[in-house]
């Protein structure tokens, strides 16, 4: 090759490889362009406070209601429950392979986790409908388990891989001074591991818990299929509740295009936005005060 | 003696760092110089520059000149390539390309446009006192080589290129003994050919090779000249405390 | 040495974290249980080779096999020489500077968006903006922008691992700055690349939201494959047969099935990414 074409060559990548750097930009500046763009189009005919406080959520109705408060408490009302089940679970399970399973088992458990990690969305829904709601159905005595607490065992099934891998990392990270040292004034395994260990990864495991609510409030297609999709206020776990995500996921393909309807989907797509960016942005602020913590 | 390499007033910064100071030293054709010093005096640093290694750091300020011959080096209109082919480089920890053996040699060869046929590669290997132990795996992956034999082979690399000068950045300082004293053998042969200037801490090493050794401590040149001068009677009182082992 | 008392209380501390750890265990195998049980007697040459007929209630999974591994591999098209690329100014070029930091903090942010909000942003972009409208192309378009921030992630972890000794040797021989990338960096650090691309593209297999609104059919006539037609996909095809086929009760069968095919074929994709990994580590040593 010619010294000038390798020359010419060198530079032009340079700039083929920074223009992929900005193209990342541009694809979350539309994204949020997008969101913005459209939820303004929807403010135009509904008022924010009647949007954010409305209790009823009804756009095909009469006289259509655009109140997204029982879309919010459902997600809310889901996530939780599944935080209830996956928070314990989660980090007993990454204080056990950190702390206590031998190097053997530990190449046991985690391909087991990333296993778990790996079964798509769509079939954990689908053993919502077929393994979970009858089992609700008949420890209940429902008619059908399609409800809140069907959809928080299986998000908590799905959260459990990123809480405990993010968990387990930072149990593993604290150092092994402060168990000696732990030791060394007489405490067994369990003192040290409740009294020292955890509350020194604190950071890193509260950090593993915002990322596992993150990725509960965004998932969709477990939530769709296993709740029921009854957009009512919820007022309990055997309520069928109907998500944000899983409203928008069921009205987008029956509305038509550019109308109020198809607006406010997006009106509820920027509230989502918005709450799995501040649940990963809290993740993020407790990871690096982790990292921080123990680089020093 | 004529003089290939040389660094006037040069002086090196990294961010407010000041790591070189005022250097002016000079490096004679066909002689093999030795850079000695305790760690962090600016030797590496002094070496790296005469390849443009720092062009990767973008905060390293560099003043100013460093040439070849009559060559300046910071010369924009001089492409950076073409002063790395003049210059080879071995550096302190073996690093083969993750290719065969044959390709180690050739891809230099191949991207500069010159021809890399196997006689070529044969001659580089010969000269690198490698083509024995190999000639019959050229095809193996050169990472599966021992680390004196992979350091060779990167000697090899560079003297494929018929470079005029062959900068080294402590070449033997990751081998044992038996593959150090090869090495040593292999460089001190190389002279005939090539200007060497090689950054070591082992001052028995600097004694055994150099025909010149340079001291620097702090990032400044303390002193230089003919190596026995330095090592049996020294000028400077550092120069005399660092080679009798009392900082260092 | 720290005293080991094996008495009540410790039985009881010791067993909740293993309790934990069985549960967790638990989950995974109730989940292949019962999709392997129920979906093994409906696997057979017939349900991987043929098309649906009858509404579906009869016949293969042809189709929505074919639709995935298709998306899939337009989904790697978009995603990794983009993914790659951006990887690799990131490492090799980017100072640190504000640009550089703003991008990187817009990585982070997007593979924390909901996989539903990139359904909506294809069917807003490449759908109606574009004008590709409901077809594979939009679908792997969105598909492959999802896949994105992982690709780049996995890859400059990959690219960290390089050492600068690597670069500098082909540097020292006259090597310029995209040469050693492409002759060098890239080879070195191939294997924890694809190991990344593998792992990314089996999540993309098993996604729905992203395709919901993109280009996913209920039901198409014949093996389907067009590029700008709409497709069948598997997860979407298990979505559809547990919740809006008409006789849900009847196709029961052929959705373990299908359920099945997929996480075979999510779980074969991230065997391969663990084995380029194993015989990386091995070959390190």
């Amino acid at each position: 090759m010619k010294f000038k074409t390798r020359l010419s060559l060198d530079v032009a990548f340079k700039y083929i490889f920074k223009i992929t750097g900005l193209l990342v930009l541009a694809a979350l500046g539309g994204i949020l362009a997008m969101l913005v763009y459209n939820s303004f189009s929807f403010f135009l005919d509904v008022k924010p406070l009647d949007f954010i406080t409305g209790l009823e959520w009804n756009p095909t109705g009469k006289t259509p209601k655009y109140g997204m408060l029982p879309l919010i408490l459902s997600t809310t009302l889901v996530t939780f429950g599944a935080m209830v089940i996956a928070i314990p679970l989660g980090i007993g399970t990454a204080a056990f392979i950190a702390e206590y399973a031998s190097p053997k088992l530990k190449n046991i458990l985690k391909p087991v986790i990333e296993m778990l990690a790996a079964v798509p969305s769509v079939v954990i829904g689908f053993l919502g409908i077929v393994l979970v709601g009858p089992g609700l159905a008949n420890v209940a005595n429902l008619p059908n388990g399609l409800n809140a607490l069907n959809g928080a065992i299986l998000l908590a099934v799905m959260a459990l891989p990123t809480i405990i891998t993010v968990a387990e990392d930072a149990i593993h990270a604290v150092p092994k001074t402060y168990k000696e040292a732990s030791y060394g004034v007489g405490a067994t395994k369990w003192q040290t591991l409740c009294r020292v260990v955890i509350p020194a990864a604190a950071p890193g495991i509260i950090a593993a818990v915002m990322l596992g609510v993150g990725r509960a409030i965004g998932e969709t297609m477990t939530v769709l299929m296993a709740t029921g999709n009854a957009s009512l206020l919820p007022e309990g776990m055997f309520d069928s509740v109907k998500t944000m995500t899983a409203t928008i996921a069921i009205e987008m393909g029956e509305v038509p295009y550019q109308t109020t309807h198809y607006f406010a989907l997006y009106a509820i797509a920027t509230v989502l936005f918005f709450m799995t960016l501040i649940a990963n942005l809290v993740g993020e602020f407790f990871i690096n005060r982790f990292r921080k913590y123990h680089a020093a | 003696m004529k003089t290939k390499l040389s660094a006037e007033n040069l002086e090196i910064s990294f961010g407010t760092k000041e790591v070189l100071k005022k250097i002016n030293v000079s490096f004679n054709e066909h002689e093999i110089t030795a850079l000695i010093g305790p760690s962090g005096c600016g030797k590496s640093t002094l070496l790296r520059s005469f390849n443009r290694m720092h062009d990767l750091s973008p905060d390293a300020k560099i003043t100013g000149s460093l040439k070849l011959e009559n060559l300046d080096l910071y010369d924009r209109a001089i492409p950076v390539t073409e002063i790395r082919k003049r210059i080879g480089m071995v550096f302190q920890k073996a690093n083969p390309f993750p290719k065969s053996i044959y390709e180690n040699i050739a891809y230099g060869l191949k991207i500069n446009n010159l021809p890399h046929g196997k006689d070529v590669i044969e001659k580089a290997l010969r000269e690198a006192f490698l083509w024995d132990e190999v000639k019959n795996d050229l095809k193996m992956p050169a990472t599966r080589l021992s680390g004196g034999q992979q350091q060779r082979l990167c000697i090899a690399r560079a003297v494929a290129l018929r470079p005029e000068v062959i900068l080294m950045d402590e070449p033997c300082s990751a081998l044992d003994p038996v593959s150090t004293l090869k090495i040593e053998e292999l460089i001190s042969h190389l002279k005939e050919k090539y200007t060497i200037v090689i950054v070591t801490h082992n001052m028995q090493q600097a004694q055994r090779i150099a025909d010149k050794t340079v001291f620097m401590y702090l990032g400044e040149v303390k002193e230089e000249g003919e190596t026995s001068q330095i090592f049996n009677a020294p000028e400077n009182e550092m120069t005399l405390n660092y080679i009798n082992g009392n900082f260092g | 040495m720290q005293r080991r008392k094996f008495n009540f209380t410790s039985i009881i501390e010791w067993g909740t974290l293993l309790f934990s750890t069985g549960l967790v265990c638990f989950f995974l195998i109730i989940v292949l249980w019962e999709i392997v049980s129920k979906g093994a007697g409906v696997l057979s040459w017939e349900f991987i080779a043929e098309v649906p007929r009858e509404g579906m209630t009869k016949g293969g999974i042809l189709t929505p096999i074919i639709g995935t591994v298709l998306l899939t591999l337009l989904t790697a098209l978009f995603s990794i020489p983009f993914g790659v690329c951006c990887a690799i100014y990131l490492n090799e070029y980017a100072e640190d500077n504000w640009l550089t930091r703003i991008i990187r903090a817009a990585i982070r942010n997007l593979s924390g968006v909901p996989s539903i909000i990139y359904g909506l942003f294809g069917l807003a972009l490449f759908v109606q903006a574009l004008q590709f409208g409901t077809s594979m192309l939009s679908a792997g378009l969105t598909l492959g922008l999802l896949s994105l921030p992982y690709i780049i992630t996995t890859t400059e972890e990959a690219l960290m691992r390089i050492p600068a000794s690597t670069r500098e040797a082909a540097l020292a021989v006259g090597a310029t700055k995209f040469e050693t990338i492409k002759d060098v960096v890239l080879p070195s650090a191939m294997s924890g690349i694809l190991t990344g691309v593998v792992l990314t593209l089996s999540r993309a297999a098993g996604e729905t939201a992203p395709i919901l609104f993109t280009g996913a059919a209920f039901y198409i006539n014949g093996v389907g494959g067009a590029i700008d037609n709409e497709f069948m996909a598997l997860p979407y095809h298990l979505y559809m047969l547990s919740t809006q086929h008409q006789s849900i009760e009847e196709v029961r069968p052929i959705a373990y099935g299908t359920a099945l095919v997929l996480i075979i074929v999510v779980f074969l994709l991230n065997l391969t990414a663990f084995y380029i990994r194993y015989k990386y580590r091995k070959n390190e040593n």
